[in-house]
């Protein structure tokens, strides 16, 4: 076993060595792999889609006259970034540095697209400071390897409309079974529990990973696809109830009608992560104050399970010649005092190392939720996020095909479980196609 | 002033004179056509009359309040903001949208004008040939091209510059089939041959005459152009990696993506969405006089 990686790495970087020697525009051929000071002042680049960034790397930059940063943002990953990555990758010319969510590295790393970090000691060394659940993010399995370095993260909590749940004399759901019964006397008096994202199956990802479940996992080089895994099963026979029921609305996610019924009282509470703060906050105006934050509904009574939607990472993109500054400008980014609380302040970016929990600017109490300390809760989320939730290489496929059997289920046609069973099938054969060997298929 | 007064004179004329002599239409045709046309209106206008009205909100009261009706008129406010996010960084892009377009579709013009001329009055081996390729060109789309040109400009390391836009820009295959089509037909070879004769170059015939006798199709030619670079979206995407080269589409893009972690950008997309359709709209209205102009000299020969 050990022997077959020892190997297996050896040929993996025995062919990068190839194709950079093919591709004869690097100057020393084995740079990629190996984490050494360039010696000389470089300058990086860095692409990334976090607004305001650039007064967070303009701090770098008067710091470290050696590595200079140069930063471009553009859209999103899903929006473009991403497919632009791989096309600069394939000629050649990929910025040092790229913002690249959780969910996308398995895709980069299979495609082999990232700098494995596992050479530079200070990435190592920096292991601890980071949420373990983050870490093991970026990891991707591996105990010697490191594709990234996390950056934010999005541990989830119950938002709710205080004021109704008090006036209306109903305990805050603290468990997923009280959460259906409060969802039934939610709609007794006409409104809805929560909004069931049908187009967006990243929060169902989340509360699937609460529920100690994951999407794939790993054996050695070939992938396990459990998509239609039993704690995932148990999550969608859960929803598809309230669904059935008609305890949930089903406005498609970031809509306007969606924000209406937020506004109007209409939805009363959000699973979602602590980015979703702003999203009511501005979606919502009108209920200013009259929301609160507790933790995640339990699957057990008394447990402290929280699920994760969303975060990101910075990696070194492969084709950098100077993977130790890059490596060392995207430790500063992440961990440093002064950069995660401009990040948070630009972007409101929650972030990933233990330390950051505990900033300033995330003690404070928010006007929106009736000055309730907030990010509280969310720091505490962020501590139970179960660590163990894998990404597979083709989300982009299984997010497509996922979102198509859940409006399926939601108008009737089908139901959630059965749709995860489809994109159980349809996942293993994209992991196929691609040739990526698939454990068991 | 005078030019004014002649053509509407004789707008007013044509119009009496159709309504005396013309075909009679029954009302009910004319009702018919005229609420088709109506339907049409309202559905192209209806978008644009939302994101004014949207324009003229803050960020909360887009979302809370009558998407068809003013609540709190603040555009003005809007637009500053606009303009002064990111030290103008909208301004910049604006600015490049109107270099890629104006000076792009302005040149595409030029070349594609000679290109269909000459295919149009010159015989010379393998005319057709040439033509059919640009003919093939109108048929394949320029999304499809985006990438191979994006790994042809990586060769020669110009990615990431205004010339990865603006040099795929000025080609234009349907400016070159429209061009020949018109030229063949309203640059008769007799005015070519006395041109000839009175002892004019080639060049000097072209710019001084026939460009002028083409101007309809030329101005069709860069109407269109103009239209399609300011529309395309997928070229900068794959090309631009630094924002102050953005044009605005692709910028307003890439600020509708961070709406989840930005959501105070909603109301500058729609802003600047609302601002980038000026400049269309002005292009449009300039050029379109000239476009009836050489259409009805056309016609009247």
């Amino acid at each position: 076993m050990k022997r077959t990686q020892t190997a297996a790495a050896a040929t993996v970087a025995l062919l990068s060595t190839l194709t950079l020697v093919a591709c004869s525009s690097t100057s020393g051929s084995d740079s990629a792999t190996s984490c050494q000071p360039a010696g000389e002042p470089v300058t990086l680049d860095f692409t990334t889609w976090i607004p305001g960034i650039e007064d967070v790397v303009d701090i770098w930059n008067k710091a470290n006259p050696d590595i200079q940063v140069k930063v471009q943002t553009g859209p999103n990953g899903n929006g473009g970034t991403y497919k632009n990555f791989f096309n600069q990758i394939e000629a050649g010319n990929a910025p040092d540095l790229g913002q690249i969510e959780y969910d996308a590295l398995p895709n980069f790393r299979v495609q082999d697209g990232l700098v494995d970090l596992g050479a530079c000691t200070e990435v190592m060394a920096a292991k601890d400071q980071f949420v373990d659940w983050t870490w093991s993010q970026v990891t991707l399995g591996t105990d010697s390897s490191v594709y990234g370095i996390p950056q934010d993260s999005g541990p989830m909590a119950l938002f709710y409309r205080k004021d109704l749940f008090e006036k209306n004399g109903i305990p805050v759901p603290t468990t997923w079974a009280e959460y259906a019964d409060a969802a039934q006397k939610v709609r007794d008096l006409g409104g809805y529990i929560t909004n069931f994202s049908q187009s967006d199956i990243n929060q169902f990802a989340g509360f699937v990973w609460q529920a100690g479940g994951s999407w794939f996992s790993t054996s050695g080089d070939s992938w396990n696809v459990t998509l239609d895994s039993p704690e995932s099963l148990k999550v969608a026979e859960y929803w598809q109830g309230l669904l059935d029921k008609d305890l949930v609305g089903t406005y498609p996610a970031w809509s306007d009608e969606w924000n209406n019924a937020y506004n109007s009282g209409e939805v009363w509470t959000w699973v979602s992560a602590v980015w979703g703060a702003n999203s009511i906050a501005s979606g919502a105006p009108d209920t200013a104050g009259n929301w609160a934050v507790a933790p995640e509904p339990q699957w057990t009574a008394g447990g402290t399970d929280a699920g994760d939607w969303g975060g990101s990472s910075t990696a070194v993109l492969k084709g950098s010649k100077h993977v130790y500054e890059a490596a060392k400008f995207a430790l500063w980014l992440n961990t440093s005092p002064e950069s995660l609380t401009a990040l948070n302040k630009a972007a409101n970016l929650y972030p990933a190392t233990k330390e950051g929990l505990n900033l300033p600017a995330l003690k404070e109490g928010v006007d929106f939720y009736g000055g309730q300390p907030i990010y509280d809760v969310f720091a505490e989320a962020s501590k139970q996020v179960v660590p163990d939730f894998t990404w597979g290489p083709t989300m982009t496929q299984v997010y497509a095909d996922g979102s198509d059997g859940f409006k399926n289920a939601v108008s009737g046609t089908g139901t959630l479980s059965s749709a995860l069973k489809d994109v159980n099938a349809s996942t293993i054969a994209a992991l196929e196609a691609q040739s990526i060997p698939v454990a068991g298929g | 002033m005078s030019a004014t007064d002649q053509s509407t004179d004789v707008i007013k004329a044509t119009r009496r004179g159709t309504a005396a002599r013309g075909p009679r239409e029954n009302i009910m045709s004319r009702t018919a056509a005229m609420v088709i046309m109506g339907v049409f209106t309202v559905y192209f206008l209806v978008p644009i009359w939302w994101l004014l009205v949207a324009g003229s909100k803050d960020t909360g009261s887009i979302l809370t309040t009558n998407p068809l009706w003013f609540a709190d008129f603040q555009m003005f406010q809007n637009i500053g903001d606009l303009f002064s996010y990111r030290n103008g960084i909208y301004f910049q892009w604006l600015r490049n949208s109107v270099l890629y377009a104006g000076l792009g579709g302005a040149v595409a013009t030029f070349l594609a004008g000679m290109c269909g001329y000459a295919l149009a009055k010159y015989r010379f081996r393998g005319r057709e040939m040439i033509f059919n390729v640009v003919l093939g060109g109108v048929l394949v789309p320029a999304t499809a091209l985006a990438l191979p040109l994006f790994l042809i400009f990586s060769k020669v390391s110009l990615t990431n510059t205004f010339w990865a836009v603006f040099l795929p820009s000025i080609v234009s295959p349907f400016g070159v089939y429209l061009t020949r089509i018109f030229a063949a037909a309203s640059v008769p070879e007799e005015i070519l041959e006395a041109a000839r004769l009175d002892g004019s170059g080639e060049i000097r015939t072209f710019f001084r005459m026939s460009i002028r006798l083409m101007s309809p199709a030329l101005i069709t030619v860069f109407l269109f152009q103009f239209v399609t670079i300011w529309n395309n979206f997928f070229l900068p995407l794959i090309m631009l990696r630094d924002e102050s080269l953005f044009p605005v589409t692709f910028g307003l893009y890439a600020w509708n993506t961070q709406l989840n972690q930005l959501p105070e950008l909603r109301s500058l997309v729609l802003i600047g969405a609302l601002v980038s359709i000026v400049p269309l709209i002005v292009a449009f209205l300039s050029l379109q006089r000239f476009w009836r102009n050489g259409l009805s000299a056309g016609a009247v020969k």
